[in-house]
Order: structure tokens, then sequence, then C-alpha cells
């Protein structure tokens, strides 16, 4: 009853406004018309986009023997892999090397790091070098899917012909691993792959290496080692809200996994004039005993860079040197005051922390000092316009540099509470720092949340 | 004076705030299981939990500790009614000279309460800041993979089953 009752009024309503007037016809139509056309024109350009964007796949091969390759085209791919820091992202803690799983944090979400041993089903077995060297060069999979940025295809694309041959040679014949690699975990819709032709589009210049004639073999060896594989600018160049990195503001500091990667060029903020040999001894053992330790993610780096030919380190010092010649500490090594009695009075429970949890290590006469370690005043981390990697290195400790004799840092991350870690900072940064931060307890909660795996 | 909380009692001391807890422990409090070893927090031997982290207690100063719980081996239970760890410590028999074991039980007590199914490598990992020279290293693993059996759990994929 009660429904027949809503149909009339139903009716009657339909009837009341049942177009008597023409014009009103004619514009419903025009409306329809025009949601019709924005909806073809819609979809016309989600299918040129697509059409755009697609990448063919290349057929799988079978994967090939080892005795494909040559013993000295491994040994070089495997330098070539050392260089270009493959296992950071490919080789998951604990896990068996280029297995991937690595998850890898980012403003997007969580990428993880593919197996990249030959195992025919879940690694690259089944992808002939031609595969290979599009995904290095273009950051298209063999199947034809496009590749996450994080994946450094925008420096890739350098690479030589030899090196990524060398590079081929070397992971087809390491051990297969079967591993299935877990989902990303990225805000929809960036989990469509397509979409990165987009990406591509505003950002990707690939480009080979072409040696600057006015500087010499080394230095343009280490030019090509430095842009193309190890991608240092990944880490030290800002980036854009895209993740795009900045190519205008090329080395002016930037971030990785919750660090700050400090600038290597003139806005340098180390206080020691960073030259090729330091460089050297640096990239080649993780320790300067007039900068810092390796820290974090440039850890790896260091431990890497120990295994490959010396040459090789000596270009990218050079390179780097170059870059780094126009730093105010390349023109003036300032003098680095302790302003202890001021800082213990200013910062007095900062003070109590530090001669607690630091000072057996850290003070003047300190067995690390004794050991050659750099004194506090000289690490970069408390001359740069951030606290992050002081902070980071309070947290976390520094791991062994390579070689390392005699103690190291610990991680604090238990010990002291984010409070109490900025205290620490505050104080540290009352007696031995050149910059002023604030908001010490926030950034150590960020710091904290970042840093982790 | 600074309040102290270990093993669930507190303890009002008059020391130097930047004193580092070990001291404190073993020369105020007469608990002695945490030992000195590097005092440089390299070697594990002074380790106890704070709010269930383990933490070298040789670098830990009371400053840190207002209002934490710190909890040390004699916590873990006694010698007539001990807790998981020490009896799976005692039964795999652990120990050789034994210095290095306080830490080792305090470590694995941390991670049994963050979880009582780690996979073998995390097991290992959460171990492994803690050195032993006598190299007990593969029964003090026994040893952790027992208790973690004791304690309801298990390693998820250990190296070597509980006997």
């Amino acid at each position: 009853m009660a429904a027949s009752l809503r149909d009339s009024q139903h009716e009657l309503a339909r009837h009341a406004v049942l177009p008597e007037n023409p014009r009103v016809t004619q514009t419903t139509d025009r409306r329809r018309r025009t949601i019709l056309g924005v909806l073809l024109v819609c979809a016309l350009l989600f299918i040129g986009f697509l059409v755009f964007a697609h990448r063919p796949a290349i057929a799988e091969i079978a994967p090939p023997p080892r005795g494909t390759f040559a013993a000295a085209e491994i040994d070089r791919g495997a330098a070539v892999a050392l260089i270009g820091n493959c296992t950071s992202c490919h080789s998951a803690a604990g896990g068996r090397p280029f297995a991937g799983g690595v998850p890898i944090k980012t403003q997007f979400g969580t990428l993880h790091g593919t197996n990249i041993t030959p195992d025919p089903a879940t690694g690259i077995g089944r992808w002939s070098e031609a595969a290979f060297a599009r995904a290095m060069r273009e950051g298209v999979a063999r199947d034809g899917s496009h590749l996450y940025p994080a994946f450094p295809y925008d420096h890739f694309s350098s690479i030589a012909d030899p090196d990524i041959h060398a590079l081929y040679a070397y992971l087809m014949t390491r051990t297969p691993v079967r591993a299935e690699v877990p989902a990303n975990r990225l805000i929809p819709p960036l989990g469509f792959r397509p979409l990165l032709a987009g990406w591509k589009l505003l950002f990707f210049r690939p480009a080979r290496f072409t040696p600057a004639p006015q500087h010499d073999a080394p230095w343009n060896r280490g030019a090509y080692l430095g842009e193309a594989l190890a991608h240092c600018s990944g880490c030290h160049s800002p980036r854009g809200p895209l993740g795009d990195e900045k190519r205008n503001r090329p080395y002016d500091g930037g971030w990785a996994e919750g660090w700050y990667a400090p600038p290597l060029n003139a806005s340098s903020p180390a206080v020691r004039a960073w030259t090729a040999d330091r460089l050297h001894t640096y990239l080649r053992t993780g320790l300067s005993s007039t900068h810092a330790a390796a820290a974090g993610p440039m850890g790896e780096v260091a431990r890497n860079l120990a295994q490959v030919p010396d040459a090789d380190v000596r270009a990218i010092a050079t390179y780097y040197a170059s870059l780094l010649a126009g730093a105010p500490a390349a023109r003036h090594e300032p003098a680095l005051p302790d302003r202890k009695p001021a800082a213990a009075k200013a910062q007095p429970e900062g003070a109590a922390l530090f001669a607690g949890a630091c000072a057996a290590c850290h003070e003047p006469g300190a067995p690390m000092i004794v050991a050659g370690r750099p004194p506090l005043p000289l690490g970069t981390q408390f001359h740069e316009n951030n606290p992050r990697d002081l902070i980071q290195t309070i947290l976390h400790g520094v791991s062994p540099p390579v070689g390392a004799q005699g103690p190291y840092m610990p991680a604090f991350r238990g010990t002291l509470t984010d409070a109490q870690v900025a205290k620490v900072v505050a104080y540290l940064q009352a007696r031995y720092g050149s910059v002023r931060w604030s908001n010490l307890e926030k950034e150590v909660v960020k710091a904290r949340k970042e840093g982790q795996p | 004076m600074t309040d102290l909380i270990v093993n669930g009692r507190t303890h009002h001391l008059d020391v130097d705030p930047s004193t580092p807890l070990l001291y404190v422990l073993r020369d105020d409090l007469g608990l002695v299981a945490a030992k000195f070893g590097c005092g440089l927090g390299q070697c594990g031997a002074c380790t106890v939990l704070v709010d269930d982290q383990p933490v070298f207690s040789c670098l830990t100063p009371i400053a840190a500790l207002p209002g934490r719980q710190v909890t040390t081996v004699e916590g873990l239970g006694t010698e007539k009614n001990p807790g998981a760890v020490q009896k799976a410590f005692e039964i795999e028999q652990a120990a050789q000279c034994g210095y290095c074991i306080p830490g080792m039980m305090a470590r694995a007590e941390g991670l049994l309460r963050r979880t009582t199914t780690p996979s073998e490598a995390e097991m290992r990992a959460a171990m492994s800041p803690s050195l032993c020279r006598c190299g007990t290293h593969m029964r003090i693993l026994r040893a952790v993979r027992r208790a973690a059996a004791m304690r309801g759990g298990g390693v998820t994929d250990p190296a070597e089953p509980v006997a």
C-alpha cells in the first residue's frame, strides 16, 4: 500500500518535470553530449597514455651456463657491483646476497629491492643481456613493466657498455636464490606502473657519459664512476616533491634512509679541507681522522669501496675533491673552540649525560682520540645545517670502519630517551657547534622514526 | 638524591648523576651479576635491561634513568627458583668462565620480552653485541632457543632443534 502510494507520487513528480519546454530538452541533451565527450576524450587520452607507456616484453632465455662468461669479465663485474652499491638495496640484512627484499622507505610508501640473483623463477635468470641492459639504462623490466626510480636508472643510463656486460656476467654467475620479494606498499595509485612513464617524461634524461676535455683522465674516470655507477648525487643532492633529483642543485645535500647526506660542493660544511688524499682514505677505510667515520648508509659505501681496484677509488676521490675545492675549508681551516665550562652551565643535564655516556671515549685524551679517531669538533655532523646526522650517530652508533682496530661507537637508542638525546645534542652544540639548531626533541623523534628500517 | 628503580625496588641514592649505572649496581647496591669488561660499550659484559631494552650499563649514566625500570640478572630469578633464561643457560651448560654470561642472559631476556618466537637470524642479531672469549657461543644460542621454548614460544627456524 505504502509502496504503491510512493510509486504514484513518483509518477506525479515525473510528470511534473516532464520537459514541455524544448529549450530544457536542448540543454539536457547538450550537457549529456558534453559529459560523453569529456569521457570519450579522457578514455582516448588514457588509451593514448597506455600506448605511450607501453614497453614490449623481451623474450625469456634459458639461464646462461657459467662457462658463458670469462673470469676477467666476472671480476670486473664484481667491482662494478661494489662501486654501484647494488647490495644496499638488493641484499637484505641477514639474507642471501642479491636476493632482494630490502625495504626502501620513500615518501610514497615502501618499495622492496628485487631479487637479482640468476634464479629463473624469482630472479633474473631468464633475462637476456639486452633485457638487463634495458633495465639498467631505461628502467624497464624484462616483462616490459616500468621500474621505480628508486632504482637509479637516471644514473645507470650513463654506464658504458663494457661495464653493463661485466655486471651482467657477474650477476648471472652468482648463486641463484629462490626468494619472492614482499609486495611494495605504495600510496594509490602509484602501484600502477604505467604512471612511471609520466615520471620519466618529466624527469628522466638518459645520456651516455661524455668526458670533459679540459680535465685529465683520472678526473674523467672519477666523474664517470661517481656519476654513472656510484650515483653519489642520488643521496647527496636534494630531491623534488616527486622524488626527482634537482639537477640545478647538484650535490647540495640530500637525504638517505633517515640520514642527511651533506653537500659535496662549495657549500660543504666540513671544517677541514677535503683533499683527494683525505677523500681516498675516507672512501677506502670509512674513516677520516680529519672529518668523521662513515656512518649510516655511507658505512656500506666505504665497506664496498674497500674491495675495488685502488685506482678507481683514487679517481673518485680526485673528482669529488675538485667539486669540493670551492668549499670554505679548502681556503681556511678554522680553529675549533672547546666551550666546555659554558656548555656545562647552559646545559647541565646534557653535560651529566655526556660525562656518563660519552666522555670515556670522546673527551680529549680518551683512548679513541689517542687511537687517531677524529676529535668531536672535527665531525662534519657538528657543522651541518640540521642536527640529523649527529642524532642518528648517537642513536645508531657507527659500524666498525674497514680494518677497524680498537673501539667503535655503540648505539645509544635503548640507553637514552628522545628527550635525553636532545639534551646531549644541545650540550654538544653549545660546546662545539657552529650552527644554531632548534626543536631538538622533535628532531630526535623524527630521526628515530625515519631511521628505522 | 636520585631515585633508581632496579628489579622493581626503588633506591634513593646520593651519587653524581653522571655515574655509570654499572658502578652503582655493583658498588652501592651489591648487585654484582653485571660485570665490568671494557668500559667502552664494546664487550657486553655489563649488559642489563632498561625498560626491557638491553643497554651497556658501563655507558648508562644514572641521570638517564629517572622513572625507568632497570632489570639485572638478579631480577630474573633466584638460585632456588631460577627464571626460564637462567634455567636454560644452566641446562645447556652455556658458561665456561662465565664472565660474559650475565650480559648474555640479560640480552636473551630482552629479546624474549619482545618476542618469544624470534627467527634464528633475529636471535643471533640480538645476541651479537655481547662477546664471549671462551667460545661457548653455540651453547649460548642453544640456551636462548631453549629459553624461548620454555616460555611457550620457540625460535621459528632454529639452526638446531631443542634437545
